[in-house]
Protein backbone atom coordinates (compact mmCIF):
# COMPACT_ATOMS: atom_id res chain seq x y z
CA UNK A 1 0.00 0.00 0.00
CA UNK A 2 1.53 3.21 -1.17
CA UNK A 3 0.03 5.31 1.75
CA UNK A 4 1.81 3.52 3.76
CA UNK A 5 5.04 4.84 2.60
CA UNK A 6 6.91 7.65 4.81
CA UNK A 7 6.78 10.85 2.78
CA UNK A 8 10.81 10.69 3.05
CA UNK A 9 11.05 7.49 1.43
CA UNK A 10 12.06 7.04 -2.09
CA UNK A 11 9.41 5.11 -2.39
CA UNK A 12 8.52 2.09 -4.77
CA UNK A 13 11.95 0.57 -6.36
CA UNK A 14 12.61 -1.80 -8.92
CA UNK A 15 16.79 -3.66 -9.76
CA UNK A 16 17.70 -2.98 -13.19
CA UNK A 17 20.28 -5.01 -15.02
CA UNK A 18 23.46 -3.32 -16.67
CA UNK A 19 25.36 -6.48 -19.20
CA UNK A 20 28.85 -5.87 -19.58
CA UNK A 21 30.58 -8.34 -22.49
CA UNK A 22 34.24 -6.77 -22.18
CA UNK A 23 36.26 -9.09 -20.21
CA UNK A 24 37.28 -7.99 -16.84
CA UNK A 25 40.51 -8.91 -15.65
CA UNK A 26 40.67 -9.89 -11.64
CA UNK A 27 43.23 -8.89 -9.37
CA UNK A 28 43.88 -12.68 -8.91
CA UNK A 29 44.89 -13.16 -12.58
CA UNK A 30 42.10 -14.62 -13.64
CA UNK A 31 39.24 -13.12 -16.22
CA UNK A 32 35.39 -13.20 -16.75
CA UNK A 33 33.98 -12.94 -19.84
CA UNK A 34 31.29 -10.57 -19.38
CA UNK A 35 29.22 -10.13 -16.62
CA UNK A 36 25.82 -8.54 -15.58
CA UNK A 37 25.52 -5.59 -12.32
CA UNK A 38 22.24 -5.52 -10.76
CA UNK A 39 22.29 -1.63 -9.51
CA UNK A 40 19.34 0.57 -8.30
CA UNK A 41 18.55 4.08 -8.95
CA UNK A 42 17.12 6.81 -6.82
CA UNK A 43 16.22 10.43 -7.62
CA UNK A 44 17.24 12.18 -11.36
CA UNK A 45 20.46 12.54 -13.24
CA UNK A 46 21.04 16.05 -14.43
CA UNK A 47 21.52 17.73 -17.76
CA UNK A 48 25.38 17.77 -16.68
CA UNK A 49 25.16 14.24 -15.10
CA UNK A 50 27.25 16.24 -12.40
CA UNK A 51 24.91 15.27 -9.08
CA UNK A 52 25.77 11.51 -9.11
CA UNK A 53 26.71 9.55 -5.93
CA UNK A 54 27.88 6.04 -5.59
CA UNK A 55 27.02 4.29 -2.66
CA UNK A 56 28.87 0.68 -2.12
CA UNK A 57 27.69 -2.35 -0.11
CA UNK A 58 28.91 -4.27 2.70
CA UNK A 59 29.22 -7.95 3.52
CA UNK A 60 25.79 -8.66 3.21
CA UNK A 61 24.01 -6.37 1.71
CA UNK A 62 22.99 -5.68 -1.78
CA UNK A 63 22.04 -3.28 -4.48
CA UNK A 64 18.64 -2.54 -3.05
CA UNK A 65 19.71 0.35 -0.75
CA UNK A 66 16.70 2.48 -0.34
CA UNK A 67 12.93 2.31 -0.50
CA UNK A 68 10.67 -0.84 -1.01
CA UNK A 69 10.69 -3.62 -3.55
CA UNK A 70 6.84 -5.11 -4.28
CA UNK A 71 7.06 -7.79 -2.66
CA UNK A 72 8.67 -6.89 0.62
CA UNK A 73 6.77 -3.68 1.70
CA UNK A 74 7.74 -3.68 5.31
CA UNK A 75 11.46 -4.34 4.66
CA UNK A 76 12.94 -0.78 3.46
CA UNK A 77 16.89 -1.19 1.45
CA UNK A 78 19.52 -1.52 4.00
CA UNK A 79 20.38 2.37 3.94
CA UNK A 80 17.25 3.73 4.32
CA UNK A 81 18.23 5.75 7.03
CA UNK A 82 20.25 7.69 4.69
CA UNK A 83 19.20 7.74 1.46
CA UNK A 84 15.78 9.62 0.38
CA UNK A 85 13.80 13.07 0.41
CA UNK A 86 15.53 15.32 2.88
CA UNK A 87 18.21 12.35 4.49
CA UNK A 88 21.94 13.20 3.88
CA UNK A 89 21.86 11.58 0.32
CA UNK A 90 18.70 13.75 -0.61
CA UNK A 91 17.30 12.69 -3.70
CA UNK A 92 15.87 15.54 -4.20
CA UNK A 93 19.77 16.70 -5.24
CA UNK A 94 21.21 13.93 -5.89
CA UNK A 95 21.21 10.93 -8.20
CA UNK A 96 22.13 7.63 -6.04
CA UNK A 97 23.42 4.56 -7.83
CA UNK A 98 24.02 1.43 -5.93
CA UNK A 99 25.16 -1.92 -7.44
CA UNK A 100 25.54 -5.20 -6.29
CA UNK A 101 28.76 -6.30 -6.20
CA UNK A 102 30.36 -8.97 -8.67
CA UNK A 103 30.40 -11.99 -7.21
CA UNK A 104 26.73 -11.44 -5.35
CA UNK A 105 23.89 -13.67 -5.45
CA UNK A 106 21.22 -10.78 -5.39
CA UNK A 107 21.34 -10.28 -9.50
CA UNK A 108 24.85 -9.68 -10.61
CA UNK A 109 27.29 -12.22 -12.11
CA UNK A 110 28.38 -14.34 -9.36
CA UNK A 111 28.40 -18.25 -7.96
CA UNK A 112 25.10 -18.62 -8.30
CA UNK A 113 24.82 -16.94 -12.30
CA UNK A 114 25.42 -19.95 -14.92
CA UNK A 115 29.14 -20.50 -16.18
CA UNK A 116 29.12 -19.95 -19.93
CA UNK A 117 31.94 -22.16 -20.64
CA UNK A 118 29.91 -24.90 -18.76
CA UNK A 119 26.36 -24.06 -18.95
CA UNK A 120 26.04 -25.20 -15.07
CA UNK A 121 26.53 -22.56 -11.93
CA UNK A 122 29.74 -21.50 -11.36
CA UNK A 123 29.45 -22.31 -7.44
CA UNK A 124 32.98 -22.33 -6.21
CA UNK A 125 34.69 -21.77 -9.69
CA UNK A 126 33.65 -18.45 -9.09
CA UNK A 127 36.74 -16.45 -9.31
CA UNK A 128 37.51 -14.61 -6.24
CA UNK A 129 36.75 -10.80 -6.48
CA UNK A 130 38.91 -8.07 -4.54
CA UNK A 131 38.08 -4.39 -3.91
CA UNK A 132 39.90 -3.44 -6.48
CA UNK A 133 38.21 -5.74 -9.11
CA UNK A 134 34.80 -4.10 -7.72
CA UNK A 135 35.98 -0.42 -8.25
CA UNK A 136 36.78 -1.62 -11.57
CA UNK A 137 33.43 -2.78 -12.53
CA UNK A 138 31.16 0.25 -10.63
CA UNK A 139 33.43 2.21 -13.20
CA UNK A 140 32.02 0.28 -16.36
CA UNK A 141 28.93 1.27 -14.38
CA UNK A 142 29.48 4.83 -14.03
CA UNK A 143 30.24 5.10 -17.85
CA UNK A 144 27.00 3.13 -19.09
CA UNK A 145 25.13 5.27 -16.90
CA UNK A 146 26.70 8.46 -18.67
CA UNK A 147 28.37 9.50 -15.62
CA UNK A 148 31.86 10.70 -15.91
CA UNK A 149 32.33 11.69 -12.58
CA UNK A 150 30.66 10.73 -9.25
CA UNK A 151 30.19 13.86 -7.02
CA UNK A 152 30.95 11.48 -4.42
CA UNK A 153 31.59 7.63 -3.26
CA UNK A 154 30.04 7.00 -0.28
CA UNK A 155 29.99 3.63 1.89
CA UNK A 156 30.10 1.99 5.39
CA UNK A 157 32.01 -0.99 6.07
CA UNK A 158 33.14 -2.89 3.14
CA UNK A 159 31.29 -0.39 1.62
CA UNK A 160 33.93 2.20 2.89
CA UNK A 161 36.35 0.34 1.67
CA UNK A 162 35.41 0.63 -1.57
CA UNK A 163 34.71 4.42 -1.06
CA UNK A 164 38.64 4.54 -0.07
CA UNK A 165 39.81 2.05 -3.24
CA UNK A 166 37.90 4.87 -5.60
CA UNK A 167 39.49 7.82 -4.03
CA UNK A 168 42.90 5.85 -4.93
CA UNK A 169 42.47 3.84 -7.97
CA UNK A 170 40.36 6.36 -9.90
CA UNK A 171 41.20 10.14 -8.26
CA UNK A 172 39.90 12.12 -11.23
CA UNK A 173 36.52 10.80 -11.12
CA UNK A 174 35.59 11.34 -7.89
CA UNK A 175 34.63 14.76 -6.13
CA UNK A 176 34.22 12.95 -2.40
CA UNK A 177 35.34 9.82 -0.68
CA UNK A 178 33.07 9.65 2.17
CA UNK A 179 34.10 6.46 4.46
CA UNK A 180 31.99 5.06 7.47
CA UNK A 181 33.00 3.10 9.76
CA UNK A 182 35.30 1.26 7.72
CA UNK A 183 39.37 0.51 7.79
CA UNK A 184 42.48 0.40 5.49
CA UNK A 185 42.42 -2.89 6.83
CA UNK A 186 41.17 -5.96 8.41
CA UNK A 187 43.57 -6.92 12.12
CA UNK A 188 44.12 -10.17 13.08
CA UNK A 189 41.03 -10.45 14.90
CA UNK A 190 38.77 -9.85 12.01
CA UNK A 191 40.16 -12.30 9.37
CA UNK A 192 40.00 -14.40 12.29
CA UNK A 193 35.97 -14.17 13.04
CA UNK A 194 35.77 -14.15 9.05
CA UNK A 195 37.97 -17.31 9.13
CA UNK A 196 35.68 -19.00 12.11
CA UNK A 197 32.51 -17.97 9.43
CA UNK A 198 34.21 -19.91 6.23
CA UNK A 199 35.24 -22.59 8.77
CA UNK A 200 31.57 -23.20 9.54
CA UNK A 201 30.37 -23.03 5.83
CA UNK A 202 33.15 -25.13 4.29
CA UNK A 203 32.81 -28.13 6.87
CA UNK A 204 29.33 -28.16 6.54
CA UNK A 205 28.60 -31.37 5.60
CA UNK A 206 26.40 -30.29 2.50
CA UNK A 207 28.94 -27.70 1.42
CA UNK A 208 30.39 -30.47 -1.22
CA UNK A 209 33.53 -28.40 -1.55
CA UNK A 210 31.19 -25.44 -2.83
CA UNK A 211 29.38 -27.55 -5.14
CA UNK A 212 26.23 -27.91 -3.48
CA UNK A 213 24.10 -27.03 -6.03
CA UNK A 214 24.98 -30.18 -8.08
CA UNK A 215 24.04 -32.02 -5.28
CA UNK A 216 20.95 -30.26 -4.81
CA UNK A 217 21.77 -29.51 -1.08
CA UNK A 218 22.63 -26.35 0.80
CA UNK A 219 24.85 -25.66 3.95
CA UNK A 220 22.51 -24.45 5.58
CA UNK A 221 23.96 -25.18 9.02
CA UNK A 222 27.36 -23.62 8.00
CA UNK A 223 26.04 -20.41 6.60
CA UNK A 224 23.57 -20.04 9.48
CA UNK A 225 26.49 -20.51 12.25
CA UNK A 226 28.58 -17.91 9.95
CA UNK A 227 25.59 -15.09 10.19
CA UNK A 228 25.23 -15.80 13.82
CA UNK A 229 29.11 -14.98 14.55
CA UNK A 230 28.77 -12.03 12.21
CA UNK A 231 26.03 -10.40 14.16
CA UNK A 232 27.60 -11.11 17.49
CA UNK A 233 30.36 -9.10 16.19
CA UNK A 234 27.78 -5.79 15.02
CA UNK A 235 26.14 -5.21 18.09
CA UNK A 236 27.90 -4.22 21.39
CA UNK A 237 27.93 -5.73 24.33
CA UNK A 238 25.60 -3.02 25.43
CA UNK A 239 23.28 -2.80 22.47
CA UNK A 240 22.78 -6.91 23.33
CA UNK A 241 22.24 -6.30 27.22
CA UNK A 242 19.85 -3.69 26.01
CA UNK A 243 17.86 -5.32 23.40
CA UNK A 244 17.93 -8.59 25.10
CA UNK A 245 19.65 -8.90 28.79
CA UNK A 246 18.77 -12.30 29.98
CA UNK A 247 15.14 -12.42 28.97
CA UNK A 248 13.72 -15.61 28.27
CA UNK A 249 11.12 -16.31 25.74
CA UNK A 250 8.52 -18.47 27.81
CA UNK A 251 6.63 -17.16 30.85
CA UNK A 252 8.11 -20.08 33.29
CA UNK A 253 10.37 -18.99 35.47
CA UNK A 254 11.90 -22.49 35.85
CA UNK A 255 14.61 -23.44 33.17
CA UNK A 256 13.83 -25.91 30.43
CA UNK A 257 16.99 -28.08 31.14
CA UNK A 258 17.56 -28.60 27.54
CA UNK A 259 19.40 -27.02 24.42
CA UNK A 260 15.86 -25.45 22.98
CA UNK A 261 15.75 -22.12 22.27
CA UNK A 262 15.39 -19.98 25.67
CA UNK A 263 17.34 -16.98 25.85
CA UNK A 264 15.69 -13.93 23.81
CA UNK A 265 18.99 -13.73 22.27
CA UNK A 266 19.15 -17.25 21.00
CA UNK A 267 15.88 -16.48 19.30
CA UNK A 268 17.53 -13.55 17.91
CA UNK A 269 20.30 -15.35 16.49
CA UNK A 270 18.67 -18.31 14.90
CA UNK A 271 16.46 -15.96 13.42
CA UNK A 272 18.96 -14.11 11.78
CA UNK A 273 21.15 -17.17 10.85
CA UNK A 274 18.16 -18.75 8.84
CA UNK A 275 16.66 -16.27 7.89
CA UNK A 276 19.97 -15.08 6.29
CA UNK A 277 20.00 -18.67 4.74
CA UNK A 278 16.93 -17.90 2.47
CA UNK A 279 18.24 -15.14 0.94
CA UNK A 280 22.23 -15.43 0.49
CA UNK A 281 24.58 -18.02 -0.90
CA UNK A 282 26.99 -19.56 0.74
CA UNK A 283 29.67 -19.20 -1.77
CA UNK A 284 29.19 -15.62 -1.95
CA UNK A 285 30.02 -15.28 1.69
CA UNK A 286 33.00 -17.02 1.29
CA UNK A 287 33.97 -14.96 -1.55
CA UNK A 288 32.95 -11.83 0.22
CA UNK A 289 34.75 -12.55 3.74
CA UNK A 290 38.23 -13.05 1.47
CA UNK A 291 37.65 -9.73 -0.24
CA UNK A 292 37.82 -8.28 3.03
CA UNK A 293 40.62 -9.76 4.22
CA UNK A 294 42.54 -9.28 1.16
CA UNK A 295 42.11 -5.37 1.37
CA UNK A 296 45.22 -3.51 1.69
CA UNK A 297 45.70 -0.27 -0.50
CA UNK A 298 49.10 -0.26 1.74
CA UNK A 299 50.08 -3.29 0.28
CA UNK A 300 51.24 -1.76 -2.83
CA UNK A 301 53.25 0.68 -1.06
CA UNK A 302 55.42 -1.42 0.97
CA UNK A 303 53.09 -1.00 3.93
CA UNK A 304 52.75 3.12 3.62
CA UNK A 305 49.16 3.98 3.50
CA UNK A 306 49.81 7.64 3.19
CA UNK A 307 52.19 6.96 0.35
CA UNK A 308 48.80 4.94 -1.24
CA UNK A 309 47.10 7.90 -0.93
CA UNK A 310 49.51 10.14 -2.28
CA UNK A 311 47.43 10.26 -5.85
CA UNK A 312 44.22 11.22 -3.96
CA UNK A 313 42.30 14.48 -5.18
CA UNK A 314 39.09 13.96 -3.30
CA UNK A 315 38.04 15.64 0.14
CA UNK A 316 37.22 12.71 2.90
CA UNK A 317 34.51 12.38 5.23
CA UNK A 318 35.54 9.76 7.53
CA UNK A 319 33.26 8.54 10.46
CA UNK A 320 33.31 5.97 13.30
CA UNK A 321 31.59 4.32 15.93
CA UNK A 322 32.58 4.34 19.72
CA UNK A 323 31.08 1.25 20.34
CA UNK A 324 32.26 -0.35 17.17
CA UNK A 325 34.69 -2.90 18.22
CA UNK A 326 34.23 -4.65 14.59
CA UNK A 327 35.99 -1.90 12.46
CA UNK A 328 36.88 0.51 15.83
CA UNK A 329 37.30 3.94 15.55
CA UNK A 330 41.54 3.94 15.80
CA UNK A 331 40.47 1.52 12.48
CA UNK A 332 39.55 5.01 10.85
CA UNK A 333 42.03 6.81 12.71
CA UNK A 334 44.85 5.17 10.30
CA UNK A 335 43.18 6.51 7.48
CA UNK A 336 42.52 9.77 8.63
CA UNK A 337 46.26 10.03 10.16
CA UNK A 338 47.22 9.23 6.64
CA UNK A 339 45.68 11.67 4.86
CA UNK A 340 46.83 13.99 6.98
CA UNK A 341 50.44 13.02 6.34
CA UNK A 342 49.70 13.32 3.00
CA UNK A 343 48.36 16.86 3.59
CA UNK A 344 44.78 15.76 2.02
CA UNK A 345 41.37 17.48 3.17
CA UNK A 346 40.15 15.33 5.35
CA UNK A 347 37.31 15.90 7.73
CA UNK A 348 36.74 13.12 10.82
CA UNK A 349 34.04 12.71 13.60
CA UNK A 350 33.41 9.61 16.12
CA UNK A 351 29.76 9.55 16.19
CA UNK A 352 29.15 8.45 20.33
CA UNK A 353 26.82 5.27 19.66
CA UNK A 354 26.24 2.32 21.55
CA UNK A 355 25.18 0.42 18.82
CA UNK A 356 27.93 -1.06 17.71
CA UNK A 357 29.01 -1.64 13.94
CA UNK A 358 25.74 -1.89 13.22
CA UNK A 359 25.50 1.94 14.10
CA UNK A 360 26.55 3.00 10.27
CA UNK A 361 22.79 1.70 9.55
CA UNK A 362 21.09 3.54 11.78
CA UNK A 363 19.49 6.88 12.46
CA UNK A 364 21.93 8.25 14.92
CA UNK A 365 20.79 11.71 14.74
CA UNK A 366 24.49 13.65 15.30
CA UNK A 367 25.57 10.65 12.64
CA UNK A 368 22.88 12.26 10.01
CA UNK A 369 23.48 15.57 11.10
CA UNK A 370 27.28 15.52 10.49
CA UNK A 371 26.87 13.30 7.06
CA UNK A 372 24.39 15.91 5.82
CA UNK A 373 25.85 18.95 5.91
CA UNK A 374 29.07 16.90 4.50
CA UNK A 375 26.48 16.99 1.68
CA UNK A 376 25.27 19.90 1.76
CA UNK A 377 28.68 21.08 0.92
CA UNK A 378 29.20 18.55 -1.96
CA UNK A 379 26.02 19.75 -3.23
CA UNK A 380 26.94 23.51 -3.53
CA UNK A 381 29.82 22.10 -5.35
CA UNK A 382 28.37 20.52 -7.74
CA UNK A 383 25.36 23.35 -7.66
CA UNK A 384 22.25 21.13 -6.87
CA UNK B 1 33.59 37.10 3.89
CA UNK B 2 32.20 37.31 7.30
CA UNK B 3 33.76 39.46 10.05
CA UNK B 4 35.72 38.22 12.67
CA UNK B 5 35.36 38.27 16.26
CA UNK B 6 38.07 41.16 17.26
CA UNK B 7 40.17 38.80 19.07
CA UNK B 8 40.53 36.58 16.15
CA UNK B 9 40.96 39.00 14.05
CA UNK B 10 43.91 40.37 15.56
CA UNK B 11 45.34 36.28 15.38
CA UNK B 12 44.47 36.80 11.46
CA UNK B 13 46.53 39.59 11.10
CA UNK B 14 49.29 37.67 12.15
CA UNK B 15 49.30 35.24 9.85
CA UNK B 16 50.79 35.14 6.79
CA UNK B 17 49.79 34.36 3.12
CA UNK B 18 49.55 30.74 1.77
CA UNK B 19 51.02 29.06 5.24
CA UNK B 20 50.02 25.85 6.75
CA UNK B 21 48.06 26.29 9.96
CA UNK B 22 46.52 23.69 12.43
CA UNK B 23 44.06 25.59 14.90
CA UNK B 24 43.91 23.90 17.91
CA UNK B 25 39.99 23.88 19.57
CA UNK B 26 39.05 25.44 16.06
CA UNK B 27 35.25 25.81 17.49
CA UNK B 28 33.21 26.78 14.51
CA UNK B 29 36.18 27.17 11.82
CA UNK B 30 35.59 30.67 10.97
CA UNK B 31 39.15 31.62 11.81
CA UNK B 32 40.63 28.89 9.48
CA UNK B 33 37.56 30.02 7.35
CA UNK B 34 38.73 33.83 6.96
CA UNK B 35 42.34 32.12 6.83
CA UNK B 36 42.06 29.63 4.01
CA UNK B 37 39.58 33.06 2.17
CA UNK B 38 41.55 35.72 2.66
CA UNK B 39 45.23 34.28 3.19
CA UNK B 40 45.28 31.42 1.57
CA UNK B 41 46.16 29.32 4.08
CA UNK B 42 45.57 25.58 4.38
CA UNK B 43 45.60 23.40 7.14
CA UNK B 44 43.26 21.52 9.86
CA UNK B 45 41.19 22.28 12.47
CA UNK B 46 40.95 20.36 15.96
CA UNK B 47 37.57 20.41 17.86
CA UNK B 48 36.57 18.04 20.25
CA UNK B 49 32.86 19.90 20.71
CA UNK B 50 30.07 17.67 18.03
CA UNK B 51 28.81 20.88 17.52
CA UNK B 52 31.45 22.80 16.92
CA UNK B 53 32.63 19.73 14.28
CA UNK B 54 29.34 20.07 12.42
CA UNK B 55 29.50 23.99 12.12
CA UNK B 56 33.24 23.49 11.24
CA UNK B 57 32.30 20.69 8.04
CA UNK B 58 29.42 23.39 7.31
CA UNK B 59 32.43 26.40 6.63
CA UNK B 60 34.20 23.58 4.61
CA UNK B 61 37.23 23.64 6.93
CA UNK B 62 38.71 20.18 7.39
CA UNK B 63 38.00 19.44 10.99
CA UNK B 64 39.37 16.34 12.90
CA UNK B 65 37.31 15.63 15.99
CA UNK B 66 40.44 15.04 18.75
CA UNK B 67 41.08 15.62 22.35
CA UNK B 68 43.88 17.63 22.66
CA UNK B 69 44.78 16.12 26.19
CA UNK B 70 46.40 13.12 24.18
CA UNK B 71 48.41 15.86 22.35
CA UNK B 72 48.97 16.03 18.81
CA UNK B 73 50.64 12.69 17.88
CA UNK B 74 49.00 12.91 14.57
CA UNK B 75 51.46 15.28 13.46
CA UNK B 76 55.24 15.66 12.61
CA UNK B 77 57.27 17.92 13.49
CA UNK B 78 57.79 20.86 11.80
CA UNK B 79 54.68 20.14 9.96
CA UNK B 80 52.82 23.18 10.23
CA UNK B 81 53.87 27.24 9.62
CA UNK B 82 51.47 28.35 12.41
CA UNK B 83 49.75 26.48 14.96
CA UNK B 84 46.89 28.59 16.69
CA UNK B 85 45.24 28.00 19.83
CA UNK B 86 42.30 30.75 20.57
CA UNK B 87 40.75 30.67 24.41
CA UNK B 88 41.69 27.03 24.58
CA UNK B 89 44.71 26.68 26.84
CA UNK B 90 43.13 27.25 30.15
CA UNK B 91 40.63 24.65 28.97
CA UNK B 92 43.05 21.63 29.01
CA UNK B 93 44.30 19.00 31.53
CA UNK B 94 48.48 20.36 31.20
CA UNK B 95 49.03 23.79 29.23
CA UNK B 96 52.76 23.25 29.56
CA UNK B 97 52.80 20.07 27.57
CA UNK B 98 50.54 21.08 24.73
CA UNK B 99 52.80 24.24 24.41
CA UNK B 100 55.67 22.23 23.89
CA UNK B 101 53.48 19.98 21.44
CA UNK B 102 52.26 22.77 19.40
CA UNK B 103 56.18 23.73 19.11
CA UNK B 104 56.94 21.13 18.20
CA UNK B 105 54.65 20.56 14.88
CA UNK B 106 54.82 24.09 14.37
CA UNK B 107 57.53 27.04 13.39
CA UNK B 108 55.67 29.58 15.30
CA UNK B 109 52.45 29.64 17.79
CA UNK B 110 49.92 32.22 17.88
CA UNK B 111 48.09 31.85 21.49
CA UNK B 112 45.12 33.53 23.49
CA UNK B 113 43.44 33.50 26.47
CA UNK B 114 41.65 35.36 29.95
CA UNK B 115 43.93 36.70 31.73
CA UNK B 116 42.87 36.02 34.95
CA UNK B 117 44.61 38.80 36.52
CA UNK B 118 42.19 41.06 34.76
CA UNK B 119 40.65 43.95 37.42
CA UNK B 120 37.02 42.90 37.08
CA UNK B 121 38.31 39.62 37.45
CA UNK B 122 40.17 40.14 40.68
CA UNK B 123 37.47 42.70 41.75
CA UNK B 124 35.09 39.25 42.29
CA UNK B 125 37.38 37.03 44.42
CA UNK B 126 38.66 40.69 46.56
CA UNK B 127 35.91 42.69 47.26
CA UNK B 128 32.89 39.86 46.43
CA UNK B 129 34.53 36.52 47.32
CA UNK B 130 33.06 34.81 44.49
CA UNK B 131 34.48 33.41 41.40
CA UNK B 132 35.03 35.36 39.03
CA UNK B 133 32.51 35.25 35.83
CA UNK B 134 33.06 37.77 32.99
CA UNK B 135 32.33 37.87 29.10
CA UNK B 136 35.69 35.73 28.58
CA UNK B 137 34.90 33.47 31.49
CA UNK B 138 31.13 33.03 31.32
CA UNK B 139 30.45 30.19 33.05
CA UNK B 140 30.12 28.89 36.55
CA UNK B 141 32.75 27.64 38.68
CA UNK B 142 31.41 24.13 38.86
CA UNK B 143 30.24 23.64 35.53
CA UNK B 144 32.98 25.65 33.87
CA UNK B 145 35.56 23.75 31.17
CA UNK B 146 38.54 26.14 32.12
CA UNK B 147 40.34 24.23 34.17
CA UNK B 148 43.79 26.18 34.61
CA UNK B 149 43.29 29.76 34.63
CA UNK B 150 46.61 32.25 34.47
CA UNK B 151 47.45 35.09 34.25
CA UNK B 152 49.61 37.02 31.57
CA UNK B 153 52.52 37.00 34.66
CA UNK B 154 52.14 33.13 34.86
CA UNK B 155 52.09 32.57 31.33
CA UNK B 156 55.50 34.68 30.31
CA UNK B 157 56.95 32.60 33.32
CA UNK B 158 55.89 29.34 31.99
CA UNK B 159 57.29 30.57 28.35
CA UNK B 160 60.43 31.22 29.88
CA UNK B 161 60.42 27.58 31.69
CA UNK B 162 59.48 26.17 28.76
CA UNK B 163 62.76 28.19 26.46
CA UNK B 164 59.55 29.48 24.58
CA UNK B 165 60.35 32.67 23.34
CA UNK B 166 57.79 35.68 23.36
CA UNK B 167 57.75 37.33 19.50
CA UNK B 168 54.96 39.78 20.42
CA UNK B 169 52.16 40.43 22.96
CA UNK B 170 49.31 41.80 22.86
CA UNK B 171 45.81 42.73 24.89
CA UNK B 172 42.44 43.51 24.53
CA UNK B 173 40.02 44.74 27.35
CA UNK B 174 36.87 44.71 28.09
CA UNK B 175 34.36 43.99 25.27
CA UNK B 176 37.87 43.32 23.01
CA UNK B 177 37.92 46.35 22.58
CA UNK B 178 41.79 48.17 22.52
CA UNK B 179 43.19 48.35 26.32
CA UNK B 180 42.94 51.76 27.74
CA UNK B 181 46.12 54.36 28.35
CA UNK B 182 48.07 52.13 25.57
CA UNK B 183 48.64 48.75 26.83
CA UNK B 184 50.09 50.37 30.37
CA UNK B 185 49.88 47.75 33.29
CA UNK B 186 48.38 44.79 30.92
CA UNK B 187 48.13 42.48 33.64
CA UNK B 188 45.53 44.40 35.24
CA UNK B 189 43.81 45.93 32.37
CA UNK B 190 43.91 43.44 29.36
CA UNK B 191 41.05 41.09 29.46
CA UNK B 192 42.33 38.80 26.59
CA UNK B 193 46.17 37.95 25.98
CA UNK B 194 47.27 37.45 22.71
CA UNK B 195 50.91 36.25 21.97
CA UNK B 196 53.09 35.20 19.69
CA UNK B 197 55.55 32.25 19.88
CA UNK B 198 58.31 30.30 18.69
CA UNK B 199 60.97 28.18 20.12
CA UNK B 200 64.08 30.01 21.72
Amino acid sequence: MSDAIPPNSVGWVTPRYAQFDEPLALESGRELPGYTLAYETYGTLNAQASNAILVCHALSGNHHAAGFHADDAKKPGWWDACIGPGKPLDTNRFFVVCSNNLGGCHGSTGPISENPETGELYGADFPMVTVKDWVQTQARLADHLGIERWAAVAGGSLGGMQALQWAIDAPERIGHAIVIAAAAKLSAQNIAFNEVARQAIRSDPDFNDGRYHRAGATPRTGLMLARMLGHITYLSEAAMGEKFGRERRSEQSDYGFDYNVEFEVESYLRHQGQSFVDRFDANTYLLMTKALDYFDPAAATGGDLAAALANVRSPFLVTSFTSDWRFPPAASHEIVRALLDTNKRVNYAEIRANHGHDAFLMPVPRYLEIFSTYMQRVADEVGV
Amino acid sequence: MTTLRPDLQMVADWVGKKQRVLDLGCGDGSLLRYLFDSRQATGYGLEIDPAGITQSVANGINVIESDLDEGLSDFDDDAFDQVIMTQTLQAVQRPDQLLREMLRVGRTGIVTFPNFAYYRLRYHIAVRGRMPMSEALSYAWYETPNIHFCTIRDFEALCAELGIHILERRVLSHDLKRPPLRGFLPNLFGEIALYRICRA
